[in-house]
């Protein structure tokens, strides 16, 4: 799995502004799991899909803001976050899962069955 | 698989070599130090009645956030542990960003804030806390007697 910021739609994701979500990536045995910080993202605005081999994570943030307020300091300075990773064949993007909890997205992305670890007995004659 | 020597993520890398270029050549007005890359990322909005601070801080268990004011300063902290950290040990870390450990930040509130009705809520990730205003005290008119 390697981090790609254009894919299929390079010029949107180049034009639109975005953030870059920080993300840790684990692997082991049975597949990846990512988890991805999306703070300000309810479970509906979050967009996942996967297009060929690259696994596209979107979501644009919804934060009440009072009527007539003014900016007066800002790091958080887009709503919209944006990260593409591409896929490696092994891994088996039918059965990915997620969670979203508290700002933070949890995927995780099964290996296919032929490319988990197997254990070969060697029998001593 | 591997992690290469640079982040993979080419314009995320731009933007924290940009981030530390800022901080290197910027005189910060602020005498708490540079703003920038701190977690969790905050924003304040002003209004006539209110100061309103968002704190972007995902992944937290909201009844372990501490928030204190103390002579007009707000400060805010906690704790994050990082999730990927307790799978087993067979587990490959390739990409680490995310943010771990304690976390402290700091916000100056201007005078007229009533310290008695802040309020702090909890969602998505995302620490709200308003600070109303005192209402201006209204203009008098004495009368001569």
């Amino acid at each position: 799995m390697s981090d790609v910021q254009v894919s299929n739609g390079r010029n949107q994701a180049r034009e639109a502004p975005h953030i870059v979500p920080a993300v840790d990536v684990v692997e082991d045995a049975t597949g990846i799991t990512l988890f991805a910080d999306l703070p300000g993202v309810p479970k509906d605005k979050l967009h996942l899909q996967v297009e060929h081999d690259a696994l596209v994570i979107e979501g644009d943030l919804d934060v009440p803001v009072t009527e007539g307020i003014s900016a007066h300091h800002v790091e958080v300075d887009s709503t919209r976050f944006r990260r593409v990773f591409t896929l490696s064949k092994e891994l088996d993007a039918e059965k990915i899962s997620a969670q979203l909890a508290n700002g933070v997205l949890k995927l995780h992305i099964p290996k296919t069955e032929h490319a988990q670890p197997k254990r070969i007995n060697v029998s001593i004659n | 698989m591997y992690r290469s020597l640079f982040s993979n993520d080419l314009f995320s890398e731009l933007d924290r070599l940009q981030r530390i270029a800022a901080r290197a050549f910027d005189v910060s007005p602020n005498i708490r130090g540079a703003l920038s890359n701190r977690f969790p990322a905050v924003n304040i909005g002003t209004s006539p009645q209110a100061v309103e601070i968002y704190c972007f801080a995902p992944g937290i268990d909201a009844s372990k956030l501490d928030i204190k004011l103390e002579n007009g300063v707000l400060s805010i902290s906690g704790e994050r542990k990082q999730e990927a950290a307790d799978k087993n040990a067979k587990a490959n870390l390739h990409i680490g960003e995310r943010f771990e450990g304690r976390f402290h930040r700091v916000v100056t509130l201007p005078d007229d804030v009533d310290s008695n009705a802040i309020t702090a809520a909890y969602k998505d990730g995302v620490l709200r806390i308003k600070a109303p205003r005192h209402e201006a005290p209204q203009p008098r008119r004495i009368t001569i007697q």
